[in-house]
């Protein structure tokens, strides 16, 4: 049979504020019926461009050359996306190919029924009537796993959660039946447990359906789990393609190598938790803890009546001075509302949390600030840590000012200087503002803003999450480095439980607000007890398909079990 | 990694190309670029007007004669009176003329007496929040409910005691503007305070433990008042439009005092019936001129300040590096304006957070 | 970005996840909080215009002082009862509000209530007619102007949406009576309706004051449409002068919002499925847009009564701005403090009826 797809040396340039940049040069790409084809990259690399010109989706401002060569699912008829009209364009769409977007929220429009937006999709193709559309979509949302859909056709998308978001816009992208799918990050945006749901029913949709995927991703475990064939790309060119299964085993381009080995694996941190544990002083455990919880509550209040939503639900834990402890949970588990009550930016509501030996719950601002100067913190979004208006050396300056250690930005700077190269920044880059920086710079220089006063304390809240992957490696060494450099106590949290399993002694797990289970990572992450921590365990995919196969199956056990 | 995003640092551009509209100028392409272009020349000519208004001015605002005897009421335009006379035998040319020159008077006086006021109480009560914020919040919106020109009205009764002889009447019309305007600006600085105060690095200014007054000024003060050039130039026009309201209903300046368009307009409301049209037409001509001059720039910013509405140029293929595109340039790929937030939240608003009212 | 003075980028990569706290209460709580807010928006509102006022002194000497003697003067205050604590007459004065007594006019001494009945039906009708025009030029062209931005006909819709604004309404009602009352003559110059319109709906059993309605009662009982054609001639020029105003801010506001939600997820979404351009705009874009639209729309009755003063000026249509100029002329104080609560009252409940609207738009309100 023909290829649903055959991408011949596509260019695509865009005009852009510092004039014109090629996203995408020279990619050639074909996919079979019923084929996974991923293509991998980190941002940058034109992988979202590649898909989004398969419809012809591309702003205005772009320009392309090459040709886009797209069959339907019978083979009957074939169109080349870069020449067709915007007639033309509305036909294909949705009969031959269709779309999965990252973000179920922003995709699905709030002020409609679910079961009009996939009429919607179906009668702009002429055909069908109303009453046979919504027929037709309550059918689709039965079989993409929308339990009772006669009812759920008419609800609105906020009355469906995230996970179920999701299945809506693969049904929406399914119901013409069209022969390739192009799914666009489809699960970045969600919870490592739902995420492992929806990589279930896509290749549903391929073995049931026979539909072609193309699977934009930079997450390797999901292309380990899905994808028949990968193709790598880098700055815009295809620097590698090859079946699933070779590639991982037997990478040939240097920059797969280095992606792959960037990719962190659960167990990598266990011999080095151990081997720090070892080298503990005797009478390291009786120290006074650092952080010590005990039965904390937050609550957020509700307003004007409402009923108040319990961040944190009762945990207890402790830091240990020079410890690492990672707090680990999905969305909505409290996490990042623990770190911040440590940072003394949310109030405690219930229990105690002694923070460097002070008690969090109902504190005075004016008796915790000379504790401040002993607490660092680094922020999730590299995008919005930094005041646009100053530079970098001025921002990180700013604790030195504030605490007194220097009178002005200007007189700290040698110590500025220092830290920068603490973090592996050039000197001069404390004369730029945060824009001018990248994602991964910026975060180091946030790291470097947090030890300018060498805390003992270091609260990272999801510092690597919004990096791409190597960058986020070269965080994460660094940070480990300057552990060990600077001997501070640190809470580590993140959704990525191979991520904290890098640099924690110890890991939390929580869920809900409640902590579900507690241990070295060798315990938690060798021999989970707690069942979601079990769950969560097997949900996180590795990347290996052979491996991955083998855990698959374990999950769809345990899921069966519990 | 690093190599490769060290090449697409930007160079910092030159000083003068910073500068607020020289650097949207620049940016600016096509009909966005012709729409600033065509403000900034009506909006300089209009300064310019107000500037040498008594060398362009044939005779004085209050003039009614010269050497060869009075005016005369009513007078068609001719070689002398190039747009005739008015009913009370002012010279309707220079009487436009010197118009602008209280216009802008009003517009400068007000707008900054309104940003002081509204930038001090909008930093502290979005940073503070509380009761105060919420007391103020009310207050403001209900001003803001309530049409202008009416409370520009009551405020003038106010302000000159029902009499326009005690304070001079361009004076009490710009504070009564001020009154009117404090709430708009309250509102964008405050709804920009609360968003700043929740950025990460706001926050790690409070992590530090920064004083409240350090934050306030160094982190958020600046920051929030990013918007203040476009919030001006779309102000500016509402506040022309409103000091000619206060003048055609009868609480401008007299004609004695300054020459006021609005003031004229109501003298000419009388003329029209009878079909004397170059008392009204002129000074209103005026009025659209300034206003649609200024309301140009202030849109034209406003697109360029936004990068959905902000149009570029196509680019021919194979032109450019390649390059790291984080997002891709268009900003297709992230939500909308304020996605769901912005729909959540009623108390923001959509554009720029103003709305333009007369 | 290559200067900080630009709108900070939005950041890529997950959203910050703070942000979800449940929601619930339902649409009945909204609109209970809603319809409470009513109240200390006109409490405001009628406080600031009551302490504005009494800065001024007291309205009968106001009114009357230099016209009558000091003892007259004196003794007219005391019996009006305004030699009293400010505070007293404050109090008293919100109660009466709230039992809709808004007091007596001084210069005609008429119960203000009775005024403001006898001219706000007139300034409704108009405000009606003004409201009209707006929606029926503002909305489609906003609309349009968002299919085709960036482009020719985007440019021109934009201009006239600003000239639109730009134009005083006493401006363009002087050059719409010059153009089609004047020189054209096909349509009257001032008024609501000719005089012999007004005793013939006068004649009417129960004359509502709204003259479009009392003309078409005419139309059915007399058979005769002479009356109701002259009172539809005679809106025309006001409506087009008032509601063309507001149009402009209509299609600026309809533009910037369609085109917003244009740019998100889920119109590519659409998109992405074949959905056409055009429906994308009229139905995927606009309905979600009409939300924030809807608010500020709630807004505008602000603008549309200011400038609904300045065109019954213009046009000398007897509502409530003609009225109230000429009260202020005559020093009247208690009227005009009268027509500005009333005022103050119609935009509070006008802002909860949009609040309304906007509730059953959007369906994460509704349930």
């Amino acid at each position: 049979m023909n290829n649903v797809l055959t991408i011949t040396n596509l260019g695509i340039s865009f005009a852009t504020d510092a004039g014109a940049v090629k996203a995408v040069d020279d990619v050639s790409l074909t996919v079979a019926p019923g084929e996974v084809l991923a293509i991998v990259g980190e941002s940058g690399s034109g992988k979202t461009v590649t898909a989004k010109t398969i419809l012809g989706l591309l702003p205005e401002t772009a320009t392309m050359n090459g040709a886009v060569i797209l069959s339907s699912k019978d083979g009957s008829s074939e169109s080349n996306i870069v020449s067709l009209t915007k007639q033309q364009l509305r036909q294909v769409r949705g009969t031959d190919v269709s779309m999965v977007f990252q973000e179920p929220s922003t995709a699905l429009n709030p002020v409609y029924t679910v079961g009009w937006q996939i009429a919607e999709g179906i009668r702009a193709h002429g055909q069908f009537s109303k009453k046979e559309a919504r027929v037709k979509a309550i059918e689709i949302l039965g079989r993409v796993g929308i339990p009772d859909p006669e009812t759920r056709v008419n609800y609105y998308p906020h009355q469906f959660s995230g996970g179920q978001k999701q299945r809506v816009v693969i049904a929406m992208a399914l119901v013409l039946d069209p022969g390739l799918i192009v799914a666009d990050e489809p699960t970045t945006a969600l919870d490592v447990t739902v995420q492992a749901e929806i990589l279930d029913l896509l290749r549903r949709v391929r073995d049931e359906f026979g539909t072609a995927i193309v699977l934009i991703t930079h997450n390797m475990g999901v292309v380990a789990d899905l994808a028949d064939r990968v193709a790598v790309m880098f700055e815009g060119k295809v620097v590698e393609e090859a079946p699933a299964q070779k590639l991982f085993s037997s990478p040939q381009h240097e920059y797969t190598k280095k992606l792959l080995a960037a990719v962190p694996h659960v167990g990598q941190g266990i011999v080095r938790a151990a081997a720090r544990a070892e080298a503990r002083a005797p009478g390291w455990a009786e120290q006074t803890p650092v952080v010590e919880a005990k039965d904390l509550r937050i609550e957020y209040p509700g307003r004007l009546g409402r009923h108040g939503f319990t961040a944190v639900d009762g945990i207890s834990f402790s830091i240990r001075p020079g410890e690492v402890l990672g707090l680990v949970g999905e969305s909505g588990s409290g996490k990042t509302t623990t770190g911040r009550a440590i940072a003394g930016l949310t109030r405690v509501t219930g229990g105690s949390l002694k923070v460097l030996g002070h008690e969090m719950h109902g504190f005075k601002e004016r008796e915790f600030k000379k504790f401040r100067s002993d607490i660092g913190f680094v922020f999730q979004d590299p995008a919005s840590s930094f005041n646009p208006l100053l530079t970098i050396a001025e921002c990180v300056a700013e604790p030195l000012v504030v605490h007194g250690r220097a009178s002005n930005p200007g007189a700290a700077r040698a110590r500025v200087n220092e830290l920068l190269e603490a973090v592996q920044l050039p000197r001069a880059y404390g004369d730029r503002y945060p824009h001018e920086l990248s994602g991964g710079q910026r975060q180091r220089a946030s790291l470097a803003r947090s030890l300018a006063l060498e805390p003992s304390l270091l609260i990272a809240d999801e510092p690597t999450s919004a990096l791409d992957v190597s960058v986020q490696a070269r965080v994460l060494e660094l940070f480990a480095e300057l552990q060990r450099e600077f001997g501070f106590a640190a809470l580590f949290i993140s959704h990525d439980l191979a991520v904290v399993d890098i640099l924690a002694d110890r890991i939390a797990v929580l869920y809900k607000g409640k902590l579900v289970e507690e241990g070295t990572g060798a315990e938690v992450l060798g021999a989970p007890k707690d069942p979601y921590t079990q769950r969560l365990l097997a949900s996180l995919p590795v990347p290996d398909p052979a491996e991955q196969a083998q855990r698959r199956e374990g999950l769809r056990k345990l899921r069966a079990a519990g | 990694m690093t190599s490769t995003s060290d090449l697409t640092v930007p160079r910092k551009p030159g000083l003068f190309s910073r500068l607020p509209v020289i650097h949207q100028l620049r940016q600016s392409v096509g009909l966005q670029r012709g729409m600033l272009v065509a403000g900034l020349v009506i909006t300089g000519v209009f300064i310019l007007t107000a500037i040498f208004a008594p060398l362009l001015a044939p005779y004085g605002f209050s003039q009614l004669r010269d050497e060869s005897g009075r005016f005369g009421s009513q007078q068609p335009p001719s070689g002398e009176h190039l747009f005739g006379t008015t009913v009370g035998g002012y010279d309707v040319l220079s009487r436009v003329l010197w118009g602008a020159q209280t216009a802008i008077f009003v517009i400068v006086v007000a707008v900054v007496l309104s940003i002081f006021a509204g930038v001090v109480l909008g930093l502290v009560s979005g940073y503070f929040g509380g009761w105060l914020d919420r007391v103020l919040v009310v207050v403001s919106d209900a001003v803001y409910a309530f049409p202008s020109l009416l409370l520009a009205i009551v405020m003038s009764i106010v302000i000159s005691g029902g009499r326009s002889d005690l304070i001079g009447g361009v004076l009490a019309a710009a504070i009564s503007i001020t009154v009117v305007f404090i709430p708009q600006y309250f509102r964008v600085i405050r709804a920009e305070t609360v968003r700043i105060k929740a950025e990460a690095y706001v926050e790690s200014a409070r992590v530090l433990g920064a004083s409240n007054s350090r934050i306030m000024f160094r982190h958020v003060l600046r920051n929030a008042t990013r918007t203040l050039p476009l919030i001006f130039t779309l102000n500016a026009s509402e506040a022309i439009l409103t000091l000619a309201g206060l003048g055609f209903v009868g609480f401008g300046i007299e004609p004695t005092a300054a020459a006021e368009w609005g003031y004229d307009l109501n003298k000419a409301l009388s003329d029209v019936t009878s079909g004397i049209w170059w008392t009204s037409l002129f000074p209103g001509l005026a009025i659209v001129l300034v206003v649609l001059g200024i309301t140009l720039v202030g849109e034209s910013l406003n697109d360029l300040a936004d990068p959905r509405l902000r149009g570029r140029r196509r680019v021919a293929q194979a032109s450019g590096l390649v390059a790291e595109t984080s997002v891709v340039p268009g900003g297709t790929l992230v939500a909308g304006p304020g996605g769901l937030d912005g729909l959540e939240s009623n108390a923001t608003h959509p554009d720029t957070g103003l709305e333009t009212r007369p | 970005m290559t200067t900080v003075a630009t709108t900070p980028a939005v950041p890529a990569g997950r959203p910050a996840g703070r942000k979800s706290k449940p929601a619930g209460g339902g649409i009945g709580r909204y609109l209970l909080i809603r319809f409470l807010l009513i109240f200390p928006t006109i409490f405001i509102l009628v406080s600031m215009v009551f302490w504005l006022m009494r800065a001024t002194g007291d309205p009968i000497t106001a009114a009357l002082g230099g016209r009558l003697g000091p003892e007259q003067l004196a003794e007219r205050i005391h019996a009006a009862g305004y030699d009293r604590p400010i505070l007293v007459q404050y109090v008293e004065y919100l109660g009466q509000i709230f039992t809709g007594n808004f007091g007596t006019t001084i210069s005609t001494n008429r119960p203000v209530s009775e005024v403001l009945l006898a001219y706000g039906v007139a300034t409704a009708e108009l405000a009606f007619y003004g409201l009209l025009v707006a929606f029926i030029v503002g909305i489609p062209l906003g609309m349009v102007a968002a299919y085709f931005r960036d482009k020719g006909q985007d440019a021109l819709l934009r201009v006239f949406a600003i000239l639109c604004y730009a134009t005083p309404v006493f401006f363009s009602g002087l050059l719409f009576k010059l153009v089609f009352a004047v020189w054209l003559n096909v349509l009257p110059v001032a008024g609501r309706a000719t005089t012999g319109s007004e005793l013939e709906m006068q004649l009417l059993t129960n004359p509502t004051g709204l003259y479009t309605i009392d003309a078409i009662q005419v139309a059915f009982q007399a058979g005769n449409t002479d009356v109701l054609i002259d009172v539809l001639q005679h809106a025309v020029l006001p409506s087009l002068a008032l509601g063309l105003l507001t149009a402009g801010v209509f299609l600026r506001l309809v533009r910037t919002n369609v085109i917003g939600t244009l740019g998100t997820d889920y119109v590519d979404a659409a998109r992405s499925r074949g959905v056409s351009e055009f429906r994308l705009v009229s139905k995927h874009a606009y309905r979600p847009a009409l939300i924030p639209i809807i608010t500020v729309i709630g807004l505008q009755i602000a603008l549309l009564l200011g400038g609904a003063v300045l065109t019954e000026t213009t046009f000398e249509w007897k509502g409530l701005g003609f009225v109230l100029i000429e009260f202020i002329k005559a020093r009247d104080y208690v009227a005009v403090q009268g027509i500005v609560a009333l005022l103050a009252v119609i935009v509070a409940l006008s802002n909860f009826i949009v609040d309304i609207i906007a509730a059953i738009i959007d369906p994460r309100v509704r349930y």
